[in-house]
């Protein structure tokens, strides 16, 4: 993918507009989605975004920092976590799970009210920021909560981390979006933390499935208040 | 070269060096060395700063100022004791079959990581690695509570790990909105992130944009704070994990996390010239307290019952730093220090006596003082200093806090004063039967390493007869700036 150097301003936040209007969609996308291939496929294009959103911030205000955190976004979000996941499921043999007690109607309505909230408690915000991003600013709040809407709703391990991850790439969007991004230490930091999660991720599902014959989080439920 | 580096490097290189040396038994004495020299380090930094005073280390990246000295100082302390209690109760552990030597090398390993990440958070500048060193913590607490495999185990793992996760994501995006409150006044600069900047220009940063980012912080660290209703991952993680987890994360993480608040609450409340922060910590502060002393006398389950007390503590100390004011942010850190030192202790006792009993439901732990007096005395001491018995330093400090709270918030002394005491009956009547009466219990194998439990209480004593003067100085001036 390649942009035109200085990329005009109004045609810049056009296109941040898009894809702020893309992490939504694939916000919602992924609160409906049943299947664990789709899901992380979806997630996937979320990373797609994220990349194609900064690079084009990156080429629109010429900052160079964002080059490098956009090719991060590539290395690590569009390339090895989903190749991670593909792995993982195939080997935990989910590939086709499907998860079946899921209420999707019940689900986007819950969404939709957080997107309602998430855009009234951003508004303040909005109107200060100075960066061509500043109407997304609400988008990516309600990315973030309707990730965290997601990890309620799923019963099972495999989706529930991909909502983990998923919440942390609204995250890396609200952070371009209001500020050009974090200094590159702590972008550095938080994304070997993200890894560091993975892994850690990966080593719970295999001791999960081995304990309970199942990565089901309801079959878990043995620790008992009194 | 500068202590704190040393402080951090000690750590990390110890680590890496234990994943080395495996499950060799040179292991936990490596742990103990390791620890050690961390506090060695600490301690020659700590005396720097008596003389020198503060002091920025590495540029601008790391800081040592009154608020941090002490706790870095505390958490070198405890984790060099814990790892001293820890080499007998893992060789009883692994005795009695419930570790494999693969996982004791995880276990060391990760705990020194662990000490390495709390240090880290304590002493950087910057509040984006204060959040990356946080999220490390969890993650590397996430397998040590998972380390013996247990179906509970498992699960108290995975919701620790999911809660604390999706908290912490809350406290990212209140770091990004400080950020972008700063970027307004700074400009795009490295230097908006840290808090010495941030501090110095505080009054220039937007007030809307901090207190919406307050409201994110105090949500995501207070997840790992373990603050009602966002506590629910925390007693199960203190009772499935191993007894010496349990400890630093009762003694030394909580503590972590809730200096991330207070920083925050430096910050909002020094922008806004209101009580906003304030407010919402003594409102959560007051649920955290009231609502575990009532789940305290359901528990069966010992490191339980002490998982739901240091809830309860982590109330009273975000009460006290809500209510602010010179006196009750004094308490705030005195109760932070001799909650620490205590609950430790505690739980080294709790941790042998769960080993003698081969079980931790308090019901079949019988007579612990006729079989082994040392544990079952530190256990008895340990409980009646954590419930805020004279002499003991919690007595201090709680004292101060309920006084302030009679002076200008008299409505919320009933509150607390219910709170404590139903605690106190619960807690006194469930440890009482343990300590005494006919014996259950079997003797430990090996000798229990019980030299921590009366050091931590005898330090709580000395703290509630007397406070050296460099200490009180530096609460002093730590509490004039969180205010």
């Amino acid at each position: 993918m390649t942009l035109p150097a200085g990329l005009s301003l109004s045609l810049g936040s056009q296109l941040i507009n898009l894809c702020a209007a893309v992490m939504l969609l694939l916000g919602f996308a992924m609160l409906a989605q049943r299947r664990i291939l789709s899901l992380i496929n979806l997630f996937m294009m979320q990373g797609m975004t994220l990349f194609a959103s900064t690079l084009i911030v990156a080429s629109t205000t010429g900052q160079s920092d964002l080059y490098v955190s956009a090719g991060m976004t590539l290395a690590f979000k569009v390339v090895a976590l989903p190749w991670i996941l593909h792995r993982l499921i195939r080997k935990l043999s989910v590939k086709w799970d499907i998860e079946t007690i899921l209420n999707i109607p019940t689900t986007m309505l819950f969404g939709i009210a957080l997107v309602v909230i998430a855009f009234n408690v951003a508004q303040p915000i909005s109107q200060l920021s100075g960066t061509i991003m500043r109407a997304t600013i609400g988008i990516a709040l309600a990315c973030i909560l309707l990730s965290f809407l997601m990890m309620i709703t799923r019963s099972k391990a495999v989706p529930q981390a991909i909502a983990f991850l998923s919440m942390e790439n609204s995250l890396f969007f609200a952070a371009t979006s209001a500020t050009y991004g974090m200094p590159m230490v702590v972008e550095i930091g938080v994304l070997f933390d993200l890894m560091v999660g993975m892994v850690v991720f990966g080593v719970s599902f295999f001791q999960i499935r081995q304990q309970f014959d199942s990565l089901d989080i309801r079959k878990m439920e043995r620790i008992k208040e009194e | 070269m500068n202590e704190l580096i040393l402080v951090l490097a000690i750590p990390l290189a110890t680590a890496i060096l234990l994943v080395f040396v495996g499950h060799r038994p040179q292991a936990a004495n490596i742990n103990i060395g390791g620890s050690l020299f961390t506090l060695l380090a600490a301690a020659s930094l700590t005396a720097r700063v008596v003389r020198d005073g503060p002091m920025n280390v590495l540029g601008e990246h790391f800081f040592v100022d009154p608020l941090n000295v002490f706790l870095i100082a505390l958490t070198a302390l405890v984790g060099f004791t814990t790892s001293v209690f820890s080499r007998p109760y893992m060789r009883v552990e692994h005795d009695h079959g419930r570790l494999s030597a693969g996982r004791l090398r995880l276990y060391h390993s990760m705990f020194q990581m662990f000490m390495c990440t709390m240090l880290v958070a304590l002493s950087t500048n910057n509040i984006g690695i204060l959040w990356v060193a946080m999220e490390a913590a969890t993650l590397t607490t996430v397998l040590l509570v998972a380390l013996y495999r247990t179906p509970e185990s498992l699960e108290a793992a995975w919701k620790y790990f999911i809660l604390c996760g999706v908290g912490i994501a809350q406290a990212l995006f209140g770091t990004i909105l400080i950020y972008f409150a700063a970027e307004q006044v700074f400009g795009h600069a490295p230097g908006a992130m840290l808090w010495t900047q941030l501090y110095a220009y505080r009054a220039e940063l937007e007030p809307t944009v901090l207190s919406l980012a307050f409201v994110f912080m105090i949500v995501g660290y207070g997840t790992k704070t373990g603050l009602v209703p966002l506590h629910n991952w925390l007693p199960d993680a203190h009772a499935e994990g191993p007894t010496p987890v349990s400890a630093v994360l009762s003694g030394l993480l909580l503590n972590v996390a809730l200096y991330a608040i207070i920083r925050c609450k430096a910050l909002v409340d020094g922008a806004l010239e209101t009580q906003f922060a304030g407010h919402l910590m003594m409102g959560f502060g007051l649920l955290t307290v009231v609502v575990p002393a009532f789940y305290l006398s359901r528990q069966k389950d010992i490191k339980r019952l002490f998982g739901f007390s240091s809830i309860e503590h982590m109330g009273i100390i975000t009460f006290a730093f809500g209510m602010g004011g010179g006196v009750a942010a004094y308490a705030g850190l005195l109760h932070m220090t001799v909650h620490s030192l205590t609950k430790s202790a505690i739980f080294f006792a709790v941790g042998h006596a769960a080993q003698m009993a081969g079980t931790q439901v308090i019901d079949d732990i019988k007579g612990l003082i006729r079989r082994s007096p040392t544990i079952g005395w530190g256990l008895m001491l340990g409980t009646l200093a954590i419930l805020g018995m004279p002499p003991f330093g919690v007595f201090t400090s709680e004292f101060m806090i309920l006084t302030t709270a009679i002076k200008y918030h008299p409505w919320a002394t009933p509150i607390l004063l219910a709170a404590l005491g139903v605690a106190f009956a619960a807690m006194f009547a469930k440890v009482q039967g343990m300590a005494f009466g006919e014996p259950t219990v079997k003797p430990l194998a090996h000798n229990p390493a019980l030299l921590p439990v009366f050091l931590h209480l005898g330090l709580v004593l000395t703290l509630g007869l007397w406070i050296p003067p460099y200490l009180d100085g530096w609460f002093r001036q730590a509490a004039r700036m969180v205010g």
